[in-house]
């Protein structure tokens, strides 16, 4: 098993694979294994939906028809946009329960401006994310009040707002582009177009990561292994374009949720902020005493979530069509729910934007594949909960293990 | 003859890659003080720790006998049982709780699962009678100062009708007044026919108080002899009698000298790294002084040795120096000749200082992460650009550093809890050397590492002294600060109570000062 053995050779610096762990007679890191599981879940999941939704009218089933898929896509979206956010908080051993609160919050105040025009509407929700978030989090940070009494008190406070600013009444998007934003679907040609790109890109990233280890001195992968790297995210790209054009398009908010994960992904694992983030979370006495300004950091983590959150209201609104005060509950829990399947640890220094993002995927299939077979609300709740305890349950046990 | 309350015999205790005991036979007769002296790291901690159960059978050689009879314990509540109470240096008390409450936690008077308070407060009230404190039941331990504390913890050891008591440095906190207290309690325990393992650093008080002494040295017994027969200088004798190990690099540095500056005056050798007027104040106890303006330099070239027991203030001047102490501190730091503002641990960096620090685990290493990760982070803002970090380069560093230090680990993504003690102990040396400093702190760099990695680690400090970088090296081990040092301040108690050349230090005279006597002070 030399391909999956060099994933040793190939570990990020941050969030590493911790050891190995034996699979009969391969040798796999145990990140990887763990990251295979939950695709193989994810399958599973998907499959089981499939078969529970074959009727006459969808002869192999409806979960997985290009229709309902752009529908969880969307759904999905938001709280992956907020899940992004929400990692970089939990990655330096913070967490943030005011979200749900916040998005309620800024998608009110962006639906209550609108009479300023399109672009102060939407701006004004970003600033109130980045604004409290920066206030909450230069309280952690600055104050050493403990960040889950900060947002506790955040997730009172913001929902109080928006329900005296709105009075509580629900306010409907007039603007065409702002509802777009979470409605409207590329044209065919320009997915065909961004499938080119997206494919070129990896193509282009895999050629030049191998080069520049070659240039270091370390082992590269061989020609079968970098072809593979670049066969099977075309094969699922184009895969992903040719179903959602069958649908009319691919969903403007996947887009955003994918423009979100890839800049996330880079701050995380490409930035002297990403890495400094893993260091106060790991160990935060030695981060401190490795010169790292833990506190800065802290908040501009929490300004960023904040920042996420505004664009992911924007995101809900546009889908819904209107702010109602009570937009976002319990989206501090999905949130954190999807980081916490995804393998971030919630004592901070581990976890990573695939695997967030994979996580959110997991709640809103659960979410969309049982409104489908028409569970109680009350029945999708109990699952939902379960499966997060089981998720994380199934990690622990892992872990004792290796 | 009568048999002993207690006997230890042929006690071996293993730690991974170290022997901490070998062999140790150490026993306790009825109405006796019998005092364990020895070294940092000489064993004692861990002979009480077998006894009191914290390490339990199985996990240890040897036989232990009380009254005569094998017992095997296999945790502290069986030793507790048994009659054995041990009162560690760290404290076990809850603040938030009552003395009352903590002298019986996990044993309080029950009924059908009920606590029965006034049961628990008339008990406790007689046994702080007892013992003839002045302490209210009621009052929580939190608000008392740390002696007081201490005390507490002592009554709480007795209520549970322990006839063997072990105290572990158990004045180290208390003030002079609060220790005669102490002494009063121990002498009438002792007429009442308990018996007493008294370990403590404070010769005075173990020759004062003791009726035998026994000395232990690299987890070996030296000697079990009556305090009649003993002076201050007989047993400090026993506690360091040993050669300076051969493990120490042959090739001698010239003391001080910078390489390429030889014959020049002592005076106009540059002085990397000066504190002037150093003194740190403990966090939990506002005007007790941890260090008390203590003022030194040292220069290009040199590793100036700070040799002092436990307590007496080492690691609190260090974290002070580097802007991380969490008490207030006071205090002037120059580095090359320019006065440099540290409040902060990257003003400290910034200022070209790095500090291994005593504790890798807690302060030094993210044991989660790779080996390049570990080593980058402090370097990083040279190592990377403004915002994008640069992981070929990091990686290319981290190999050059693995090799350097001679890190033995499977490549630079090897996680760094997977590593052993000593190489995990070069990573962080490394992690400082790659932010390139002029002044480097070790503190305790050698500590829970094998013979091995302890000499290559001399080696490295040699070498990096040979190339001109100052070093200022605390070190509970006497050894290593005599074998390595060019020069070797002795702290007690927050001061400077002694200063030698290399050649003028013997480890009796060092032992001395760093129990109290003041030796010369040679202005440098």
């Amino acid at each position: 098993m030399s391909r999956v053995d060099r994933e040793d050779e190939e570990a990020s610096l941050v969030s590493p694979e911790l050891g190995k762990t034996r699979l009969g007679r391969w040798r796999i890191s145990t990140e990887a294994l763990r990251a295979y599981s939950m695709v193989i879940a994810l399958i599973a999941i998907w499959l089981f939906f499939q078969w529970r939704t074959v009727s006459d009218l969808y002869p192999y089933g409806l979960f997985l028809h290009p229709v309902n898929l752009a529908n969880l896509l969307k759904q999905m979206s938001v709280t992956g946009v907020v899940a992004v956010g929400m990692l970089f908080v939990i990655v330096a051993r913070q967490i943030d329960l005011s979200v749900g609160s916040l998005l309620g919050l800024a998608g009110g105040i962006a639906a209550m401006t609108q009479g300023w025009g399109l672009v102060p509407s939407l701006a004004s929700a970003i600033i109130i994310g980045i604004a409290a978030g920066a206030l909450q989090g230069s309280l952690v940070a600055y104050l050493s009040i403990p960040s889950f009494i900060v947002t506790l008190g955040g997730f009172l406070t913001w929902r109080g707002v928006i329900l005296y600013l709105s009075k509580g009444e629900t306010i409907p998007v007039r603007l065409p582009v702002f509802r777009a934003l979470g409605v409207a679907l590329l044209t065919p040609a320009s997915g065909l177009a961004l499938a080119a790109i997206a494919i070129a890109a990896v193509a282009w990233l895999t050629i030049r990561r191998n080069r520049a280890r070659r240039r270091h001195g370390l082992a590269a992968p061989g020609v079968a292994a970098t072809a593979t790297r670049i066969v099977v995210p075309t094969v699922l790209i184009a895969v992903f374009i040719y179903m959602m054009n069958q649908q009319g398009g691919v969903p403007l908010p996947v887009i955003i949720l994918l423009a979100v994960a890839i800049i996330g992904s880079f701050l995380t694992q490409s930035t002297t902020f990403g890495r400094y983030l893993y260091a106060i979370g790991s160990n935060p006495d030695a981060a401190r005493l490795s010169g790292v300004n833990s506190r800065k950091h802290i908040l501009v983590a929490f300004a960023l979530l904040g920042a996420l959150t505004g664009i992911a209201s924007l995101l809900h609104t546009g889908r819904v069509g209107s702010a109602s005060p009570d937009a976002g509950t319990l989206m501090e829990l999905d949130a954190i729910a999807a980081c916490v399947i995804g393998g971030t640890s919630l004592m901070g220094g581990r976890g990573k934007v695939s695997g967030a993002l994979l996580g959110a995927l997991v709640m809103a299939s659960l979410d969309n594949g049982m409104s489908l077979l028409s569970v109680e609300n009350a029945t999708q709740y109990i699952i939902k909960g379960a499966v997060l305890v089981a998720a994380v349950g199934f990690d622990m046990a892992g872990r004792r293990k290796s | 003859m009568i048999t002993p309350l207690l006997e230890m015999r042929d006690i071996s205790k293993r730690f991974p890659g170290v022997l901490a005991l070998d062999r140790v036979s150490f026993d306790l007769r009825s109405g006796e003080i019998h005092a364990l002296v020895g070294e940092n790291g000489a064993g004692k901690s861990t002979l009480m720790n077998v006894l009191g159960g914290v390490f339990p059978h199985g996990t240890y050689e040897g036989e232990i006998r009380v009254d005569g009879e094998v017992r095997r314990f296999d945790g502290v509540r069986a030793a507790e049982d048994a009659g054995i109470a041990v009162v560690h240096q760290e404290l076990s008390l809850v603040p938030e709780f009552s003395i009352a409450e903590n002298i019986f936690l996990g044993r309080e008077p029950r009924r059908f699962g009920v606590i029965q308070i006034e049961e628990l407060y008339s008990r406790a009230q007689r046994v702080l009678d007892e013992l003839q404190l002045k302490l209210e039941p009621y009052v929580a331990v939190g608000t008392l100062g740390i002696g007081q504390q201490h005390l507490v913890e002592i009554a709480k050891a007795l209520a549970r009708n322990a006839r063997i008591l072990i105290l572990d440095e158990p004045t180290a906190a208390l003030t002079d007044s609060e220790a005669e207290v102490l002494f009063g309690i121990l002498g009438r325990l002792r007429e009442g026919g308990a018996g007493i393992s008294y370990i403590s650093h404070k010769l005075g008080e173990v020759l004062r108080l003791s009726d035998r002494i026994t000395v232990l040295r690299d987890g070996r017994t030296v000697s079990t002899e009556p305090t009649k027969t003993l002076d201050t200088q007989r047993v400090i004798a026993r506690m360091v009698g040993r050669e300076v190990a051969e493990i120490f690099p042959k090739g001698r540095r010239n003391a001080g000298s910078p390489a390429g500056a030889e014959g020049e005056p002592a005076e106009s050798r540059f002085h990397v790294f000066e504190a002037r007027g150093v003194t740190v104040e403990d966090p939990s106890v506002p005007g007790k002084l941890l260090v008390d303006h203590v003022s030194f330099s040292v220069r290009r070239g040199e590793v100036l040795g700070i040799a002092g027991l436990v307590g007496a203030g080492r690691s609190d001047l260090m974290m002070a120096m580097f802007g991380a102490h969490p008490g207030r501190t006071a205090g002037e730091f120059f580095v090359s000749g320019s006065r440099v503002h540290i409040d902060q641990a990257w003003e400290a960096i910034a200022a070209g200082i790095g500090f291994v620090t005593e504790d890798r685990k807690r302060f030094g290493l993210f044991l989660d992460q790779t080996i390049v990760a570990n080593l980058t982070l402090a370097a990083l803002k040279r190592l990377s650009g403004p915002v994008v970090t640069h992981p070929d380069a990091e990686t290319a560093a981290g190999q050059r550093s693995m090799k350097d230090l001679r890190i033995k680990a499977g490549s630079v993504f090897t996680i760094a809890g997977t590593l052993s003690g000593g190489n995990q102990q070069k990573v962080v040396l490394a992690k400082w050397l790659l932010t390139e400093p002029k002044v480097l702190f070790l503190d305790e760099p050698t500590r829970g590492i094998d013979v091995g990695a302890k000499q290559e680690i001399y080696q490295q400090i040699d070498r990096l002294a040979l190339e001109g970088l100052a070093i200022v090296l605390v070190s509970s081990e006497l050894p290593e600060v005599l074998g390595l040092s060019d020069r070797i301040l002795v702290l007690h108690e927050g001061r400077i109570t002694g200063e030698f050349q290399r050649e003028e230090a013997t480890a009796e005279r060092v032992m001395a000062c760093a129990t109290g006597h003041v030796g010369q002070r040679i202005s440098a």
